[in-house]
């Protein structure tokens, strides 16, 4: 018999599992629990883009494409982000299509992360950055935000956590599970911090349609910041089409050529059917967007108040489809908050602290769901919070 | 277009406090909204979808075209306005095309049905004659699919 634990990479082996995995387990043995967890869209990829990708099978096209993805695809992204966000990159060498967000995330940190090097990541966050740093030999240094700063990027925290060794910082906005956003002036002042450092951007993106009340600037858009900017971002927030697996890194020529690189021997190409649907959804998706932007609006302003007539306070989301309120006045630890909803009333919320140790005392709230399912969730909460 | 009237078309089982919540709005203000809009006859009225074929009522649902002579002062609205009276016809459409008045309605048997066309609807006077195609099997109403129940099957993945 072979000691595997022997075996295995010990960075792979000494990572602990995902705080949000380990909920999820708990969540898939219990029945009857109405849960506000899912972290992707409750709409159906709409019909003109999944026909598209009915078409090109009809049509044979069953090959792998080119490894950084199809030409038109790529031109087609490229229109989108100077439409959408005032953004100008050269599809054919600086724009990779990816499987989804994810590999983008995967494939630009190995293209630059070294042994030893630091990479900043502003905590609550998405769960994948700090891991893949570490199996990259990289050091991840988290940095705290604060619901007073409305779970923003300070300028101050990340000059103290800037080091020699210092070789990208992470920015998630709109941000997985805060919905927190960066304003143009938020990043202004990030920008000034990073002038003159040799210091990488990896600005992941994948909710930038998800803004309510004003657009998404990007960093990659300011003076000076495109240089340094590795942008990720992909088509299952936006167009509703996680299942599609479909994504993009764009970043300078340089940075891209290593992506590429890699891109090439791990993955080969994003599935082909998934790279049609994405051209329509480019040419023709943002009425789409308009539509479930507007819906995802209605339920963030019910499950706001709903949570705030509850007396539960939270900041108020301007992105995502996330809300992140604040349960420490009821003296348990956001594990235990979150198990004890499950378990006595059958209600599942995310811990915080599945998204870094700063996450104690909140939770996450998904609103991707009915605001009938969303009501039930609520009087859940509402039952379970009295009991206190 | 007011994104009440939107909401509400989708679902009429929002409650005022519900909707209040969801455009940021005064519960007070969207009961006088939806008072005005039922005054104004923008509302004209809430149901139920029900799939039928799921319960043991027995029932069928025709589509006839109907070709009438239009009068000269009335046009088509006096005709329509025969058909619409008997409670057996549950939509009137006014048509383009091949002929004038599409009229929807439900019997409880074919029988009925045929009966109601042939002694009713085909006797109105100006009615000059009717095509009546049986609905099999109703796949969607109103936007909403039939017979497919509604799963939540996404996976807890981020």
């Amino acid at each position: 018999m072979l000691d595997y634990s022997k075996l295995l990479n010990p960075t792979v082996a000494s990572m602990p599992p995902s705080g949000i995995r380990k909920f999820f387990d708990l969540l898939d043995q219990m029945d009857d629990v109405v849960g506000l967890t899912v972290g992707q869209p409750d709409f159906v990829t709409p019909w003109h883009i999944r026909e598209e990708a009915i078409l090109s099978l009809e049509k044979g096209k069953t090959y792998y494409t080119s490894n950084a993805g199809l030409m038109t695809l790529r031109e087609e992204i490229c229109h989108y982000l100077k439409r959408r966000f005032d953004l100008t990159y050269d599809p054919l060498k600086e724009t990779v299509i990816t499987v989804g967000g994810s590999e983008a995330i995967n494939m630009a940190l190995q293209a630059i992360i070294a042994p030893g090097d630091e990479v900043i990541i502003p905590e609550p966050c998405f769960v994948c950055y700090a891991p893949i740093t570490e199996v990259c030999g990289g050091i991840p240094v988290p940095v705290v935000t604060k619901s007073e700063d409305k779970f923003k990027l300070k300028p101050e925290t990340l000059k103290a956590a800037i080091t020699k060794k210092t070789k990208c910082l992470v920015l998630a906005y709109p941000n997985n599970p805060t919905g927190a956003i960066m304003t143009k002036e938020d990043l202004e002042a990030i920008a000034d911090v990073l002038k003159g450092t040799d210091i990488l951007i990896l600005s992941d993106e994948i909710y930038a349609e998800m803004t309510y009340g004003r657009r998404h600037c990007s960093v990659a858009s300011l003076p000076d910041m495109r240089e340094r900017t590795i942008l990720v971002s992909g088509f299952s927030k936006s167009y509703a089409m996680t299942g599609w697996r479909l994504g993009y890194v764009c970043a300078p020529r340089e940075l891209c050529k290593a992506i590429l690189k890699l891109h090439q021997y791990a993955i080969m190409c994003a599935p082909t059917a998934s790279q049609y649907a994405g051209i329509e959804a480019c040419r023709n998706g943002d009425e789409d967007i308009g539509e479930m932007i507007a819906e995802y609006d209605r339920r963030r302003k019910y499950i706001l108040s709903g949570l705030q007539d509850i007396g539960i306070p939270c900041f108020e989301p301007e992105g995502a489809f996330y809300i992140f309120p604040d349960i420490s006045q009821y003296g348990l630890s956001s594990d235990e908050f979150c198990n004890r909803l499950l378990y006595e009333s059958k209600c599942a919320i995310v811990p915080g602290t599945a998204f870094g140790k700063c996450g104690e005392g909140f939770a996450r709230i998904s609103y991707a769901y009915s605001v009938k399912h969303i009501t039930q969730a609520l009087e859940r909460i509402e039952d379970f919070v009295k009991k206190l | 277009m007011d994104n009440l009237l939107k909401i509400l078309e989708d679902d009429a089982t929002l409650t005022p406090e519900q909707l209040a919540r969801m455009l940021d709005k005064d519960i007070a203000q969207i009961r006088e909204d939806i008072k005005n809009y039922e005054k104004e006859g923008v509302i004209v009225g809430y149901k139920t979808l029900v799939d039928w074929d799921k319960t043991d009522r027995e029932y069928v649902t025709a589509m006839i075209e109907v070709k009438t002579t239009p009068q000269r002062d009335d046009g088509f609205d006096k005709i329509a306005e025969r058909i619409y009276q008997y409670p057996e016809v549950k939509s009137l459409y006014l048509m383009s095309g091949g002929y004038d008045l599409c009229v929807i309605i439900e019997g409880r048997t074919m029988k009925e049905v045929a009966y109601f066309v042939a002694q009713k609807l085909a006797t109105v006077e100006h009615v000059t004659s009717t095509a009546t195609h049986f609905v099999l099997r109703k796949y969607k109403d109103k936007g909403v699919l039939y017979g497919i129940p509604e799963m939540d099957e996404r996976g807890n993945c981020n």
